[in-house]
């Protein structure tokens, strides 16, 4: 008996009938979302004695304090409180992982925009309006806003780390052929929607109840609990849904909720925070801007022989999570194309400016580019079609199979998704095309790219890879689902439901998934990483089997025969020749004293790493796709359209195809927007001058291609992953570094493709009017 | 008294602050949070409503507007409709049931601007028909989606939209004509702090009572400054409910345009006559903007980046101001005295802008550059207007430029460097590209560097001259097309 336990899924031996798992399900807020009645934390009822807070910020960028003089904010329009660091009972330091993030500026301003002191007044509007007439005063000191700067003091957040496979200096210094080159690549802003928002709800003595926007439960309630010195197992964390999060809500929403927990402790009043967009943008962290370099040898059909690949995160004041970060930039320089000897260094600089923080694909993004960057500049020099170069040094399933930090390429789809990509986008046939047309046209051309995604799936702090449940099947035979996952829109919650749904035979109307609580399942990890569905989907499929054990045990011994042989299918659960509707069998189950409620676990198989050799498992499989972009640039203003995109990706075995493809589209546009139109400026005193979104652009609806062929590789994971699917959430983030690849595609054949021009992200318009005019002044970068 | 409809509601507001947004007052003094509030400054659409106007007709008009830079003022004697009102989750309207069916929600924070955003659409279709990828565009123009990519939500646009609109709204449209109606009837609206003048008297006197208090038309910019820097607006004006300000007439030689014209009005007269203004107008801001924000307005403002200032140089506006006793004509090119600074004395208001009817031979294009087509401010707005003669030699120029110096301006030289030179002449060009590449001093700043600026002022006027010498040139030179 005990052995149905530890099955996980791939093959019960009590068997469920697959109905909910593998159909586009709509996503399970839908209807409650298009009628406005889906409610974020600022539409939640508030209690009845609810005061608002708000932040004052440094407007210097660095320096120690030496004073602050609060007196116009204490005596400003419907004021109740206001507090600095010293303030804070417990820890001041809320920082992820290493120290380094003061809820409130403790003694040293940090960076522009840093919190110094909050403030409690009776409506929002006060609370800001207050927030604004602070004194701060600074002995100041000289920033670091750059990243060469950094290098030059060697200031970093955290060490520098090395991935080395075989002696790339040598092999470089032997190499038949050499090139070089550096890219500057640029951050970017999450642009949720919802913006960082909490509420704190103060109950007996020290307990108290969070309501926040957050991917990061349990890290929220760790936080609260230790500013306010309590114990975790004082405060409960409520998530219901975020308005997006995107990995900017990972680490840097819980400052907001130990502020809001703070106020709310002291005045004994339930306080709500929510940071007005140009706050929002300016006091919290983005997607790390890098300064990237490297040099390949390679032979003279183009194939690598040996890398040396640097990878300089600026990762902002403190280290949040960068080490991270980089690292996972570092572990995706290769993205799909074999290395050989090679070197990959990674530095993490420390600069005076917002921390940067976790988002969509965390580093890898920044990353990866490096590896398309040098097909194009290999092409370029060999003069092949940039499709040839990526085909002939793509990793296969021989020789070439092993990434620089010594982790094999196992079950590579990658050259059977180009072979199928190129054919069903005819990129063959409309590279002919867009020849002629550029030779026709003066002022227009276009470019063709296609890029392939190789990305890895685990976090690469192992401990993070493991989930928590908590499942209950009430008498009515309605279930509930509980895991230690955040619904942000990627469909989370409803992949859950119908895994839920698809266990116990059951139609998805009958299961609920509720709120994401830390007193409902413990200890449980960020969703981020790709990795909700992977993690959760398994831990709640292991809860529902402990039940489905418990009623099979109970409904063979009503039947006399063997648990084994149950299935739950079609609301009804069989053995054999007998029957039960599966109401009737967990009323039944009640009466005689079943339990109807389990916990579920899991953790991630196989993966290791050792930072002290930089080499490892670090991910236990790899999601793949490819992506063709087609575009035309306008030689004389810089500005381009993106006419047309194809998409093969892999997700495994589908749990839902609609909303994956809803990933993979909107992974792709979010993508576009990294390398195109989000434009991140700091000035001269590193102040953010891109700070709303009148100066900060997200693509809109005209910039989704006319024409955007998204479809599924069908093949399911060859590891044991929940229904063998594949992650989704930040692949496809990269496919869209085709669309950059094409715009310096198009910028290349007014050189008849001789020169692979210098083309830094974003690729805005200014900067691809540039690149255009330093390839027709015949000036190469390279 | 500020009264409309929210929803099926009568209300009647008696004392509210002035600057009190719709917005606010719907999740704040309502408590109806389906509207959502995401940046606060008319960027993002996530807080789109929509409000309906009787026609001359008797039925509605429906647009959409930002909330969140809407004062009162706008929606007295209109239906206000919130996301709330469209259908239950039992029986949804048909664009909430197309957004589910098509999976166009995702986080859905900014599924209920969208929402109102496709309502409005789906009320201004007159045939059945299936729409056109660039109406569902400028349609969605004012909402952000950070998820999906926006394609699912086109697909259920497609859907919705595009038939004879049919439901609970178009039922109640009499009864809602009569009650907006009753509303209006009423002699004067407004409140002690939010002044609705009529009449340009009772304009000229609200302004003498209250010289603090600003003027207000479209609100999309001087909202700003409560939203975005907390300022408090005590009193306000609004210009909207004068006729005569709302007016646009059609002489034998000009166009005349009253200042309160919403610019969505406006693109529908303009355009009838400079039918190469619909792109400029439609990259103005977004939908939802223009359908609040006054050409009047835009002017007032004098931002150097505003986008109607430099197209109003090109075609030699004239702007017509008032202070309730006498009209002043004021060239459009000596309106603007420094940045955000014009001739408009205190007690004066725009009454209209006159424009000029074109010439048969005049030949007029607007170029506006920024890092994204829809909802951008200009890193370079260029206006050009040209008349040739028989034999194709210059006998006008006209030009006007936005995003190069602290005000819209022209360049004269250019002129006076053309006038009598054959058009199709490279030579021509050569020569004229360089007098604009050493016009203006711009500066650098987030949206583009002084020397881009330079450069792409040069290079507009290169694809003016490629596009206005077509017939011999036949070249493509955009990478979008513009229906």
């Amino acid at each position: 008996m005990r052995k149905l336990l530890e099955q996980t899924g791939s093959t019960p031996t009590i068997k469920h009938e697959s109905q909910e798992v593998g159909k586009s399900t709509q996503h399970e807020s839908a209807q409650r979302q298009v009628c406005g009645s889906a409610r974020y934390v600022d539409d939640m009822p508030e209690p009845a004695n609810t005061k608002y807070a708000a932040i004052g910020i440094s407007r210097a960028t660095c320096g120690t304090i030496s004073a602050i003089n609060l007196e116009k904010v204490k005596a400003s329009l419907g004021v109740i409180d206001v507090i600095t660091a010293k303030d804070v009972p417990g820890h001041v330091d809320i920082a992820p992982v290493f120290d380094g993030d003061p809820v409130l500026a403790d003694g040293e301003i940090k960076f522009s925009g840093q919190a110094v002191f909050a403030v409690l007044a009776d409506s929002m509007i006060n609370a800001r309006r207050a927030a604004l007439l602070g004194d701060i005063q600074l002995i100041e000191t000289t920033p670091i806003l750059d990243v060469d700067t950094a290098l030059s003091h060697s200031s970093f957040v955290r060490p520098t780390h090395d991935m080395i496979a075989g002696n790339a200096g040598q092999a470089l210094a032997a190499a038949e052929n050499r090139i070089s080159g550096q890219l500057s690549v640029g951050g970017q802003e999450h642009v949720y929607l919802e913006g960082q928002v909490s509420l704190a709800i103060p109950e007996e003595e020290d307990r108290m109840h969070i309501y926040t926007s957050s991917q990061h439960p349990s890290e929220v309630q760790k936080l609260v609990a230790e500013v306010l010195d309590v114990k975790l197992n004082r405060v409960v964390v409520d998530m219901r849904r975020m308005g997006g999060g995107f990995g900017g809500k990972e680490t840097q929403a819980a400052q907001w909720a130990c502020i809001a927990a703070l106020l709310a402790r002291r005045n004994n009043c339930a306080v709500k925070i929510r940071l007005p967009r140009q706050l929002d943008m300016i006091a919290t962290g983005k997607r790390h801007p890098f300064e990237n370099d490297y040099e390949v040898g390679f032979d003279d059909k183009g194939r690598i022989q040996c890398a040396k690949i640097t990878v300089n995160g600026n990762c902002g004041h403190s280290a949040d999570l960068s080490d991270a970060i980089v690292d996972r930039a570092m572990f995706h320089a290769d993205n799909a194309y074999f290395l050989g000897e090679s070197h990959i260094q990674g530095h993490r600089l420390k600069t005076n400016i917002v921390s940067h923080t976790a988002y969509r694909g965390f580093g890898g993004p920044q990353g990866m580019i490096m590896a398309e960057a040098i097909m194009d500049a290999i092409a370029r020099k060999t003069g092949q079609d940039p499709l040839t170069t990526r085909l002939n040094n793509l990793y296969d399933n021989a020789e070439r199979n092993t990434t620089p930090y010594g982790m094999k390429v196992e079950n590579n789809i990658l050259p059977d998704i180009l072979e199928k990509l190129s054919q069903s986008s005819e990129y063959w046939q409309r590279r002919e095309a867009i020849t002629t047309f550029n030779q026709e046209n003066p002022i227009l051309k276009k470019g063709l790219a296609l890029t392939p995604v190789k990305f890895g799936i685990s976090f690469t702090a192992k401990h993070l890879n493991q989930a928590g449940a908590l499942v209950h099947v009430y008498t009515d035979g309605s279930i509930q689902a509980n895991h230690g996952g955040t619904e942000m829109g990627q469909g989370l919650h409803t992949k859950i439901a119908q895994i839920t749904a698809n266990e116990f035979g059951v139609s998805i109307d009958d299961v609920e998934v509720t709120s994401t609580r830390t007193d409902k399942v413990p200890n449980t990890s960020p969703t981020a990483a790709s990795s909700g569905t992977d993690l959760n989907g398994k831990a709640v499929q292991n809860a529902c089997i402990k039940i489905k054990q418990a009623l099979a045990e109970f409904y063979a011994s009503q039947c006399k025969a063997e648990p084994t042989e149950v299935v739950f299918t079609n609301n009804k659960v069989c053995l054999g020749e007998h029957s039960i509707p599966f109401v009737e069998l967990v009323q039944q189950a009640y009466m005689n004293r079943v339990s109807l409620s389990a916990n579920g676990f899991y953790k991630t198989p196989k993966i290791h790493y050792d930072r002290n050799t930089g080499k490892g498992r670090p991910f236990f499989y790899f999601a793949y796709g490819a992506s063709v972009s087609e575009v035309t640039i306008d030689t004389l203003s810089g500005e381009y359209a993106v006419n047309r995109v194809d998409i093969l990706h892999d997700v495994g075995a589908s749990i839902n195809p609609a909303i994956d493809k809803g990933q993979i589209e909107g992974g792709f546009i979010q993508g576009m927007g990294w390398l195109t139109s989000e434009d991140l400026r700091w000035n001269e005193k590193g102040h953010l001058t891109s700070n709303n979104l009148a100066t900060y652009k997200i693509p809109a609806i005209g910039d989704t291609p006319e024409i955007f062929n998204v479809d599924l590789y069908d093949r399911p994971n060859a590891e044991d992953s929940i229904y063998h699917s594949k992650a989704v959430g930040e692949p496809p983030f990269m496919l869209a570094i085709s669309v950059w690849c094409a715009i310096k595609d198009a910028i290349s054949s007014l050189s008849d493709y001789q020169i692979d021009p210098q083309l830094d992200t974003p690729a805005t318009p200014e900067r691809v009017l540039q690149a255009v005019t330093t390839i027709t002044q015949g000036t190469s970068n390279d | 008294m500020i009264e409309f409809l929210l929803n099926n509601e009568h209300v009647s507001i008696e004392h509210a602050r002035a600057d009190l947004t719709v917005l606010n007052y719907l999740r704040e003094h309502r408590k109806m949070h389906g509207t959502k509030e995401g940046c606060a400054s008319g960027d993002c659409g996530a807080c789109t409503v929509v409000v309906a106007e009787p026609k001359p007709d008797n039925t509605l008009t429906y647009y959409s507007l930002n909330s969140c830079v809407t004062f009162l003022s706008a929606i007295h004697g209109k239906q206000l409709i919130t996301v709330e009102h469209l259908g239950t989750t039992k029986n949804m309207h048909p664009v909430q049931q197309a957004m589910v069916d098509k999976h166009g929600s995702q986080c859905g924070f900014c599924t209920p601007g969208f929402i109102m955003s496709m309502f409005a659409l789906y009320h201004q279709t007159e045939t059945n028909r299936t729409l056109e990828r660039h109406e569902i565009n400028t349609a969605l123009s004012g909402n952000l989606c950070r998820c999906t990519g926006y394609k699912p939500i086109i697909n259920a646009a497609m859907e919705a939209c595009g038939q004879i609109p049919n439901d609970q709204f178009t039922a109640q449209t009499s009864a809602t004509v009569k009650r907006l109606q009753a509303i209006r009837a009423k002699s004067s609206g407004g409140t002690e702090k939010l002044l609705l003048p009529n009449t340009r008297q009772a304009l000229q006197q609200a302004i003498q009572a209250n010289p603090q208090a600003k003027l207000v038309a479209g609100s999309t910019d001087l909202a700003l400054e409560h939203t975005q820097q907390l300022k408090p607006l005590d009193t306000l004006i609004s210009l909207s409910h004068l006729p005569s300000l709302s007016r646009i007439e059609v002489t034998d030689d000009k166009l005349i345009i009253g200042s309160a014209c919403s610019l969505s009005r406006v693109q529908g007269s303009l355009i009838e006559y400079f039918p190469s203004l619909n792109e400029i107008i439609e990259r103005f801001a977004s939908l939802p903007i223009r359908n609040q924000a006054t050409l009047g307005g835009n002017i007032a403002n004098a931002s150097p980046i505003g986008d109607m200032p430099p197209v109003l140089l090109a075609l030699n506006a004239t702007v017509v101001v008032d202070n309730g006793k006498a009209y002043r004509a004021i060239a459009i090119d000596e309106f603007f005295t420094g940045y955000r600074q014009t001739k408009l004395a205190p007690d004066e208001w725009i009454d209209s802008i006159q424009i000029p009817l074109p010439t048969l031979s005049q030949m007029v294009k607007v170029y506006k550059v920024s890092k994204r087509f829809e909802d951008d401010i200009s890193a370079v707005c260029a206006a050009f207007s040209i008349c040739l003669d028989s034999k194709g030699c210059v006998l006008e120029l006209s030009t006007g430029f936005g995003g190069v110096a602290a005000t819209p301006v022209q360049c004269s030289h250019l002129k006076e460097a053309l006038v009598g030179k054959l058009w199709a002449n490279k030579q021509v060009l050569d020569e004229t590209k360089s007098i604009l590449e050493n016009a203006f001093t711009p500066i650098d700043d987030v949206r583009a560097s002084a020397q881009y600026r330079t450069t792409v002022v040069a290079n507009l006027w290169h694809r003016f001259w490629l596009e206005t010498n077509h017939a011999t040139q036949a070249i493509e030179t955009r990478v979008i097309n513009h229906a």
